[in-house]
């Protein structure tokens, strides 16, 4: 049977056929639906862990413990694995294990570009690369065969375009793998030093050995071509815009281990034609490796260095014809993403930005809060470096920014690497003060459960942490839950906590208005005849509210009628739409 | 021979089921298809993008410059900010929707007029109708994406309404299939 699917589908469809059987993932675009796919299939347990790393020595123990397993990241997740990725590959596993992570070139949804292809040279791990829906799922269930016949985790790099584009797969059938004995076995799983020199030289025979496969393996395949003045290396998404341009006039090496990289196969691939070329995004990789080999080769040089890959880029930089089109229409407003109508982070970044809070940002959908008009948040870098950076912005100034600084941070985020920050605060002592904005879910990356919702990833009920114990019991006596959409109340918690002598939590709590279970309000109307067009309700950026014919107009359609808007008039021009004006 | 087609509009506005709706139209019809879409944060409120392209051999999943054969657009801004991906005389598709985009809400901006004109100007041959109404008209203000779908498929020949009907009645709920079908027909006749 034929399906239409999603890269990350076809990646849960491979775990399925490959007889996977735990799954423990953090979310993050590109990569969440390869775990919430899987799911779907009663015969893998699925989880949501607090953070990548979690999820990585969860999969490593499922596997050690004899099951095939499974965990999945987007790139900046594998930086917070990375500690037990660089071990795990000298301990190798007992069951099949893979490690998905996901790049996203062009960054469509991430706060940087790095190439995840280091790791796997970094820490002597294969990588497989697909380039298709198809691919992923065959290549899924080849790297668990590679990963027990190597005795090593195997990771798996999607990029955004094969993760989240469709295309034709063919279905198979599951295999059970019968479970694999746990033995003890100190030498292989203790790495004290002792122990770990031992297994390094066995971690560098194996990549001998794992080079020999990819001379072999067609895994790494040559596609002839008529014209051999040109050869192209390539691999992953830029193998499609190769074809896509070229056809079968070049021949290609079409690389689907991308680490360890062959000799041989690529310097007999470069002896059959006349020129070199590689094509592949971000870093130059493959394009080292054949200079490493003393190979002539063109790559970085006509191709960047940053963004995503096209056909048309990709033609052009090889000295195609470019296509004809319709003309471009200059001058257009851009359309930047915005927090949705009704989101409950609204009301408390506008009061931090009306009182000209320093706001050290986090990751999630409301790093939003830094776009126009509200420009609340001054910094953002990674998962849990607004709390862990403001106990550093504070020490190095004292009351003075103790006094006018703030971090924001989700619930999730809190739990992935938040509490950490935390526990540095209430044990090395600023008075900071850290607002936890919990919308009672995952946000950014489609709603996904976390410790602190109650329910697990198939929406069952699950462990709850409570938030507020939490804060508590690691020594923080200043913990206050507030409305966002009550303007005043958060304004007031926001007020008082910053100038309080110690360090303090405010709990901003409203459920995300775009989860199934938050029921929308009314919409509610400007009447004209009170609108004195002030404009203070534009101020809040709500994508429900216009400014037309000189006056304040809400969209209906997109109204939540959450009413924070009319907090904002001292007209009283909102009403309900049977024309009741609101009350605050 | 391959058709590539951009369906494109606000975050929000369902982009993702009309894809699907013509990519599993198109497999069904034997072609070889791809989809890309894009998830995260430029759907919240954001400027999507999808592309769906089909035909006997499908390699790259999106679709560059020059390169498609229709625009489908939920909101006429986005129809003009994608005009230079249509092939000259590349068909549009769109709804006469406005949404104001956030630097107009700002007031740092104003919403642009003659946006038609403009994109036939760029060389473009436009099919502008108003697919709110029609979705209202068909029950829920929603289903606009599927109002333009049915006025789409009448410049895709080879798939019939049959096809198409059997395709909407395995994507969206059953509860709501009714009303589908309804903006589907009130697009092909608009």
């Amino acid at each position: 049977m034929k399906e239409l699917m999603l890269g990350n589908k076809a990646v849960a469809r491979g775990l399925y056929e490959a007889g996977v059987c735990v799954a423990s993932s953090y979310p993050g675009t590109p990569s969440t639906e390869t775990t919430e796919e899987a799911a779907k299939f009663e015969e893998i347990y699925c989880e949501w862990a607090p953070n990548e790393k979690v999820a990585m020595e969860t999969a490593y123990g499922a596997s050690r413990a004899g099951k095939r397993s499974y965990c999945a990241m987007k790139h900046v997740g594998l930086n917070v694995a990375a500690d037990p990725l660089f071990t795990i590959s000298y301990t190798g596993v007992n069951a099949g294990m893979v490690i998905l992570v996901a790049d996203d070139p062009g960054m469509h949804s991430s706060q940087n570009e790095q190439d995840s292809r280091h790791y796997a040279i970094a820490a002597k791990m294969p990588m497989l690369e697909p380039s298709d829906s198809q691919e992923a799922k065959d290549f899924i269930k080849l790297a668990y065969d590679m990963s027990e016949q190597f005795d090593v985790p195997v990771l798996f790099k999607m990029c955004t375009r094969v993760a989240h584009s469709q295309s034709v797969v063919e279905l198979g059938e599951r295999t059970e793998v019968p479970v694999k004995e746990y033995v003890k076995d100190a030498g292989k799983y203790v790495m004290v030093p002792a122990n770990a020199k031992k297994r390094h030289p066995i971690v560098e025979e194996r990549t001998l050995k794992l080079i020999e496969f990819a001379e072999t393996s067609p895994i790494n395949r040559i596609e002839d071509g008529s014209d051999k003045s040109m050869g192209i290396i390539t691999s992953s998404t830029s193998y499609q815009y190769v074809k896509e341009v070229f056809g079968d006039k070049y021949p290609v090496l079409k690389i689907g281990l991308i680490n360890p990289l062959p000799v041989k196969k690529i310097k007999d691939f470069a002896a059959s034609v006349d020129k070199l070329a590689v094509v592949e995004e971000l870093d130059p990789i493959i394009e080292n490796h054949c200079k490493a080999l003393g190979l002539e080769v063109t790559g970085k040089d006509i191709l960047p260095l940053i963004d995503e890959f096209s056909q048309g880029l990709i033609a052009k930089a090889l000295g195609e014809p470019e296509a004809p089109s319709c003309k471009g229409i200059a001058g257009l407003p851009g359309r930047p993403p915005a927090m949705c109508a009704g989101c409950p982070h609204r009301g408390m970044f506008y009061v931090l930005s009306k009182n000209k809070i320093t706001v050290l940002g986090d990751i999630g959908c409301y790093t939003l809060g830094a776009t126009p008009p509200l420009c609340a948040i001054d910094t953002t870098e990674c998962m849990g470096a607004s709390i862990s950076s403001l106990h550093g912005f504070n020490k190095a100034l004292g009351a003075s920014s103790e006094k006018n600084t703030v971090a924001v941070i989700g619930d999730s985020t809190f739990m992935h690497s938040g509490m950490t920050g935390l526990a540095n605060i209430a044990y090395n002592q600023t008075n900071s003060t850290v607002i936890i904005l919990d919308n009672s879910i995952t946000g950014m990356t489609g709603h996904q459960q976390n410790p602190t919702t109650g329910f697990n990833l198939r929406g069952d009920p699950a462990g709850k942490i409570d938030l507020e114990a939490l804060v508590r019991s690691m020594g923080i006596n200043r913990v206050r839950v507030v409305d966002p959409y009550n303007l005043a109340e958060a304004e007031q918690a926001v007020k008082e906590e910053l100038q309080a002598e110690e360090p303090s939590v405010i709990i901003s709590r409203r459920p995300c208005a775009l989860l199934k279970n938050v029921k929308r309000q009314p919409a509610i109307k400007v009447n004209p005849d009170r609108c004195k067009s002030c404009k203070a309700c534009m101020k809040l950026g709500c994508p429900a509210i216009s400014f037309k014919d000189g006056h304040a107009k809400v969209d209906a359609t997109q109204c939540f009628g959450c009413k924070v808007c009319s907090e904002l008039c001292k007209f009283g021009a909102f009403e309900t739409m049977e024309g009741e004006t609101i009350k605050w | 021979m391959v058709t590539s087609v951009m369906i494109v509009g606000v975050g929000g506005q369902g982009s993702l089921l009309a894809s699907k709706i013509l990519g599993k139209a198109a497999m069904d019809k034997g072609y070889d298809v791809k989809v890309s879409e894009v998830h995260g944060m430029s759907q919240r409120g954001g400027s999507v993008v999808t592309y769906v392209r089909f035909g006997d051999k499908v390699n790259s999943p999106i679709i560059d410059k020059g390169g498609a054969d229709y625009i489908i657009s939920f909101e006429l801004l986005e129809a003009a900010r994608y005009v230079e991906f249509l092939k000259p005389g590349g068909q549009i598709v769109t709804s006469s929707q406005q949404i104001d985009p956030m630097p107009v809400i700002a007031g740092t901006a104003e919403y642009p007029t003659g946006l038609i004109e403009k994109m036939e100007e760029a060389g473009a041959k436009v099919d502008a109708i108003d697919a709110l109404s029609l979705a209202e008209q068909a029950g829920s203000s929603k289903a606009s994406n599927i109002v333009l779908m049915g006025r789409f498929s009448k410049y895709i020949t080879d798939i019939s309404r049959e096809e198409w009907d059997k395709v909407i009645e395995t994507t969206v709920p059953p509860k709501f299939l009714e009303m589908n079908k309804k903006a589907f027909e009130l697009g092909v006749n608009a």
